[in-house]
Order: structure tokens, then C-alpha cells, then sequence
């Protein structure tokens, strides 16, 4: 059978299993809709926070940077799992005792005042509309390269899927099938990365076969070939990398302490029964997403070798049938500027013929493996099952933000139950319509954003959250003030030197770089924003009014673990 | 519960909250960024030891870490007699 028809079965059986737990599941009342009735089991919350956490980007996308990166590529590594230990350690218990909805509820009512809950989803709004573009985006590619179909009919085949199970089911439904979703995407990634380190390095666990020597004979570790490959292409050598140390540091905490901030990770921790539910599921979460994270890298080093050995100084007409059919996507390309017929794959841009995308390593893989087409299939599974279940967590923070934070707490208190769970459904159709067409029609911001949405998240929510436990000082001023500085920062920092709007577009963002602020780039930059946040609040706090009594209590209440009841609204 | 009860309770938390950071921030800031070079010069397998700890090692001293934490904070509740019914 054909790739094709592998696919078709694969992802249709994938499908009318998420449609079938969404009818299962469908939500009956607010809490169900908004944090699945409070009833779901650490292991199961684990397991969906890993698939919700785990975007398109994670499955996609980062093997594929790593592979490009080499050690540089560490940042997402431990930026995205070190996050889980500030959430476990600092946030999710307290939030969880807690037990309210949403995250803009905690600090409407930590900070006494609907300014700062206002504040709060304008912030939610803005990190998940950007971070949910992407999705979309990764499934019309995954459907036009593997289904043959147009991009765009990719994208709304997805929006359909997720329209399904997001406004029927809520968190309840979206809960379940990201534990369908989660099972299929750490299948296809292992199966490929297990089937490679066998064929490499003849070990069985990849993350011992990266350590491991390469079965060619020559007794030799593969990092170590590799670095020698990279150098002899004129590329830096795969474990020293070229960012700068405080670049890598700033990128590192920015992507770790955004983790922490993002609003749909956070309110998976409120569908748990008790606040010792909440560390522990945490912990499962990190390890679920820990056996991909550990993974990648060595996916990443596999394919990389895979790839020079490959390409580099080959006849062009001797190229594998692979290497023809992503040259029609475009996302491989081959000038022969030297006119003698073989790839020149190198560093130096001048003399450079082959460009690479990011995001074929992992989907490619299989075929420069020589995988059978089944498992070319479950990959493309995969890649949806991390893309839709990312994105039906998104959609809901976008739809509870507007139907509770909005409507309920604010324009329309007395609203009746079945009233805002009809406002959610709406809410959460208009968001995935809105998400579609940004996925159909990228504007050329929403990509490059989604890398920054993280930045947004640990400049504006982590540190009001943290000071809310942790400082009981901290008043409605100071918030306000850190929350609104820190993200107004980091928006103009990424406008000025990831988009150049001030100095005449993105042209100009190359010659920007000598000008960034300590040599630390964009994507690095929500520490400092973050700083700035802290410094703010705290400073403005200092010099107005404490919290009153009653919010001083909250803070006491919220330290303890007994007396938590499920997730309620009043 | 005694006022003071809590403090005790919170300040322990505290404590462990220190160290288990101190550790998350060693392994990952320390091992893995800032001190990778002059760890690169040792070798465990294949692996030059920074970067094990960038891209491996730190991510399963992350796990470890929340698991003891949860352990921790489970025996604390229930010394403290604040755990969930």
C-alpha cells in the first residue's frame, strides 16, 4: 500500500476516535465546559497537559532546529521542561488550592480589581491568539504534504475537527482526547527515532545510541563524527554552538519561565480533584513530556548525519526519491552554482547550493530512513494529534477568557449558567474561525510571533502570579503597573528588532544587531522584560496602600493545601 | 490550626523550595550554559558532559526533582496536619 492510502487510514481512524470521545464526553454545565468538573485523574491530567503542552513546534519543528543548531539548539531542550519545575514547585498547587476557572480570575481577585483581570485577558488574549496561528498552520502543512490536498483545505478540515470536540465537549471533552493524542504522537515519534538509532548506531533507546558509536565500522562516537562533518563543512562543530552565553542563558529563562505564564498549561492544573493532585500531575506531565524531549536531540543528531551523508559532495542525479518530492514543496532547495552537478553543502552562503527547512527533518525522516510506509503514515498522525490538541487548549482559554472574565465577571454578572455556557460555545467557534483564517492567511508577523508568545507570558502573567503567593505585600498598583510595563516592553523590543517597525521594516532587522540591548536577542529578551516587571511592581507597591485584609487572607488560605473543594465560580 | 503552626509550615516549604531550585538552576544554568566549556573536557561515553547535561541530563534531574518535591510536601502536609482530607 501506498503512503497515501496509509495516511488516509491512519489519520481517519485517529479522527473518528477524537470525534467519538468528544460525543462521550460532551460537557453539560459550566464547570464541566471550563475545567472538565474537576474530576480528572493525575495520571490523565499528565498525559493531556503533555499533549496540550506539545505543539506543532515541539513534534514539527525542534529536531529539526536542534539538527541545525546542534548545541545552541539546548535552549528549547531545557527551556521547555525546566518551566515544568517553576510550575510544579511555585504555581500549580497554590493555583489549585485556589480553585477557580481561569487564570485571569486569580488575579482579578488577588488584586482586587477588574482593571487588573482586564489587563489579565487582553495579556491571555494576545499570547494565545498568536501561539494558536501557528497550529493551524502545522496542520495544513502536515494535510498538504502527506494528503495531497491544498493548504488551506488542510486548515479547515482541522478547524472542523477541533470545532467538534472544543465547543461540544469544552475542557472535558478536550481533556480525554488529548489523551488520545498524546498516546498517538509519542508513538509515531518513538517508533521512527527507535527504527533510526538502530540502523545508526545499533542501539535500540536513542538516547543512549547519541552517546553510542556509529555501526560503520570505525568505532567511532557519533558526536564526535559529527563534529568533524560539521567542521569540515565550514559549520561550527555540533556540541559548542555559537550563541553567546548570555544569550543562551536569557533565551533559556525566557522560554522556562514563559512555560510557566501560559495560560492554557496553568488551567490544566484547576481539572484536578486536590492540591497534591496538582504537584504530582505536574510531575507526570514532565515526564510524559520528557520522553520526547530526550528523544529529539538525539532524532536531531541521527538526522543531521543522515543528512550529510546524504547530500554532501553527491551527484545531484543520484539523489533518493525523497529528496525530489520535498523539492515540490519547496522546502529543500538546490542551485548549482559551481555548475559541476554534485551538492555543495556548506556553511559560507556564497558557495552554499542546498537550503534545508526546519521543519522536514522529522517529517522526512522516515523516508531518508528507509522506513516502511506505515510508519511515513503514523508520523503525519502525529504531527495533527500535537498540532489540534495545542490548539483546542488555546481555544479554550480564548473562549473562557471572553465568556467567564469578560461576560460573566464583568459585563453581565447575573447571566444564567446555561446562558454562559452558550456564550462559551459561541466564543470558542468565533476563535477557531479566527484561528483558521490566520492559519490560512498568515500575516507575516503570526509565525515569526508564536516563538515569542513565550516572552509575552513570562513578562505579563509569571511574575503577578509569583509575587500573588509569594508576597503578600503585593498590591493592585504594583501588579498592574509591573504587568502592563513588562509586556509593553517586550511588544516594543520584538517590533524594533524582530520586525524592524521603527527603522523601515524587516530589512533593516540584520543591521539591528549590534544594537540589541546587552547583546541579548528577541526571543530572550522576556527575561529582561520580566525583570522589569518585578522591579516595577515591587517599587510600585512600595509607595502605595497594602492589600486589604480580606485579599491578605486569600494569601494565607492558599499556602495550605486542606480545605481545597474542586474548581468553583463563586 | 495554630497561627504559628503555619509559619513553620510555609517556612519549611521555603526551605525546600531553596534547595530544589538551587539544584534545578546547577544542573541546568550551571552544568549546561555557564560552566559547559570547562566541563566539556570530561566525557561520559560519547557524550562531552556539558553538553549531556544541556541536552539530556538536566531534563531527568527536572524530573527527579518534582517527584521528590511531591514527596516532600506530602509527608510535610501530613506533619503539619494540613493535608486533604
Amino acid at each position: 500500500m501506498d503512503v497515501k492510502m496509509w495516511t488516509y487510514i491512519i489519520v481517519g481512524i485517529t479522527f473518528a476516535f477524537y470525534i467519538g470521545i468528544a460525543i462521550w464526553t460532551r460537557a453539560g454545565s459550566t464547570k464541566e465546559f471550563y475545567v472538565a468538573g474537576g474530576g480528572v485523574s493525575p495520571l490523565a491530567n499528565g498525559m493531556a497537559t503533555a499533549a496540550d503542552w506539545m505543539s506543532a513546534a515541539s513534534f514539527i519543528s525542534m529536531a529539526g532546529l536542534i539538527s541545525f543548531m546542534g548545541y545552541d539548539g539546548s535552549v528549547y531542550l531545557m527551556g521547555w521542561t525546566g518551566g515544568y519545575v517553576l510550575l510544579a514547585l511555585l504555581l500549580a498547587p497554590y493555583l489549585r488550592k485556589f480553585g477557580k476557572f481561569t487564570v485571569p480570575d486569580f488575579i482579578g481577585d488577588r488584586y482586587y480589581s477588574n482593571t487588573a483581570r482586564t489587563v489579565a485577558v487582553i495579556c491571555a488574549l494576545i499570547v494565545s491568539f498568536t501561539y494558536v496561528a501557528g497550529q493551524m498552520r502545522g496542520v495544513g502543512v502536515v494535510f498538504s504534504r502527506f494528503l495531497e490536498v491544498s493548504i488551506e483545505t488542510g486548515v479547515v478540515i482541522g478547524m472542523i475537527i477541533v470545532l467538534f470536540y472544543a465547543v461540544l465537549g469544552g475542557m472535558k471533552g478536550i481533556t480525554y482526547t488529548q489523551v488520545a493524542q498524546y498516546c498517538v504522537l509519542i508513538f509515531a515519534y518513538m517508533v521512527p527515532a527507535i527504527f533510526i538509532s538502530l540502523a545508526l548506531t545499533g542501539n535500540v533507546i536513542p538516547q543512549i545510541g547519541f552517546g553510542g558509536t556509529v555501526s560503520d565500522g570505525s568505532g567511532m562516537y557519533l558526536l564526535d563524527k559529527l563534529d568533524g562533518l560539521n567542521k569540515e563543512l565550514g559549520f561550527d562543530a555540533y556540541t559548542e554552538g555559537s550563541k553567546s552565553t548570555i544569550d543562551v542563558f536569557a533565551i533559556t529563562f525566557a522560554l522556562m519561565a514563559g512555560t510557566a505564564g501560559l495560560p492554557h498549561v496553568i488551567v490544566r492544573f484547576f481539572t484536578v480533584p486536590k492540591v497534591k493532585d496538582a504537584r504530582k500531575s505536574a510531575g507526570y506531565a514532565l515526564l510524559f513530556i520528557a520522553i520526547l524531549y530526550t528523544t529529539a536531540p538525539a532524532v536531531a543528531a541521527f538526522a543531521r548525519t543522515n543528512l550529510i551523508n546524504t547530500v554532501s559532495n553527491k551527484e545531484y542525479v543520484n539523489m533518493p526519491e525523497w529528496f525530489k518530492k520535498w523539492e515540490t514543496t519547496k522546502l529543500i532547495k538546490f542551485e548549482d552554482k559551481n555548475g559541476d552537478g554534485k551538492i555543495q553543502y556548506v556553511k559560507d552562503p556564497t558557495t552554499n547550493e542546498l537550503t534545508v527547512d526546519n521543519d522536514i527533518m522529522v517529517l522526512a525522516n522516515p523516508e531518508i530512513a528507509n522506513l516502511p510506509n506505515w510508519v511515513i503514515a503514523l508520523v503525519a498522525a502525529g504531527g495533527l494529534a500535537a498540532a489540534l490538541s495545542t490548539a483546542a487548549g488555546l481555544l479554550l482559554v480564548i473562549s473562557t477568557s471572553i465568556s467567564h472574565d469578560l461576560l460573566k465577571k464583568q459585563l453581565k454578572p447575573n447571566i444564567s449558567e446555561k446562558g454562559e455556557l452558550l456564550a462559551a460555545r459561541i466564543a470558542a467557534a468565533s476563535a477557531v474561525i479566527v484561528a483558521g483564517y490566520f492559519g490560512i492567511d498568515p500575516p507575516g508577523f503570526v509565525a515569526a510571533v508564536v516563538a515569542l508568545a513565550f516572552g509575552l507570558a513570562a513578562a505579563s502573567f509569571f511574575p503577578a502570579i509569583i509575587m500573588g503567593i509569594f508576597y503578600k505585600r503585593m498590591n493592585m498598583q504594583g501588579a498592574v503597573a509591573g504587568m502592563i510595563v513588562g509586556i509593553i516592553l517586550m511588544i516594543y523590543y520584538m517590533l524594533k528588532f524582530k520586525f524592524g517597525v521603527f527603522d523601515g521594516g524587516k530589512e533593516a532587522v540584520e543591521g539591528l544587531k549590534n544594537g540589541l540591548w546587552f547583546g541579548i536577542s528577541p526571543e530572550g529578551f522576556g527575561s529582561v522584560a520580566m525583570l522589569a516587571n518585578f522591579i516595577v511592581a515591587i517599587v510600585v507597591s512600595s509607595f502605595t496602600s497594602p492589600p486589604p485584609a480580606h485579599v491578605q487572607q486569600i494569601v494565607e488560605n492558599i499556602r495550605v493545601p486542606r480545605g481545597a473543594g474542586k474548581a468553583h465560580s463563586h | 490550626m495554630a497561627n504559628k503552626n503555619v509559619k513553620n509550615y510555609w517556612k519549611r516549604n521555603l526551605t525546600y523550595l531553596v534547595i530544589l531550585l538551587s539544584i534545578w538552576f546547577l544542573c541546568s544554568y550551571g552544568a549546561g550554559i555557564l560552566f559547559k566549556d570547562s566541563l566539556n573536557t570530561l566525557k561520559i561515553g560519547g557524550f562531552k558532559l556539558g553538553f549531556w547535561f544541556a541536552q539530556q541530563g538536566s531534563i531527568y534531574i527536572f524530573c527527579i526533582i518534582i517527584f521528590v518535591y511531591v514527596w516532600l510536601m506530602n509527608k510535610l502536609d501530613k506533619e503539619y496536619d494540613v493535608d486533604e482530607k
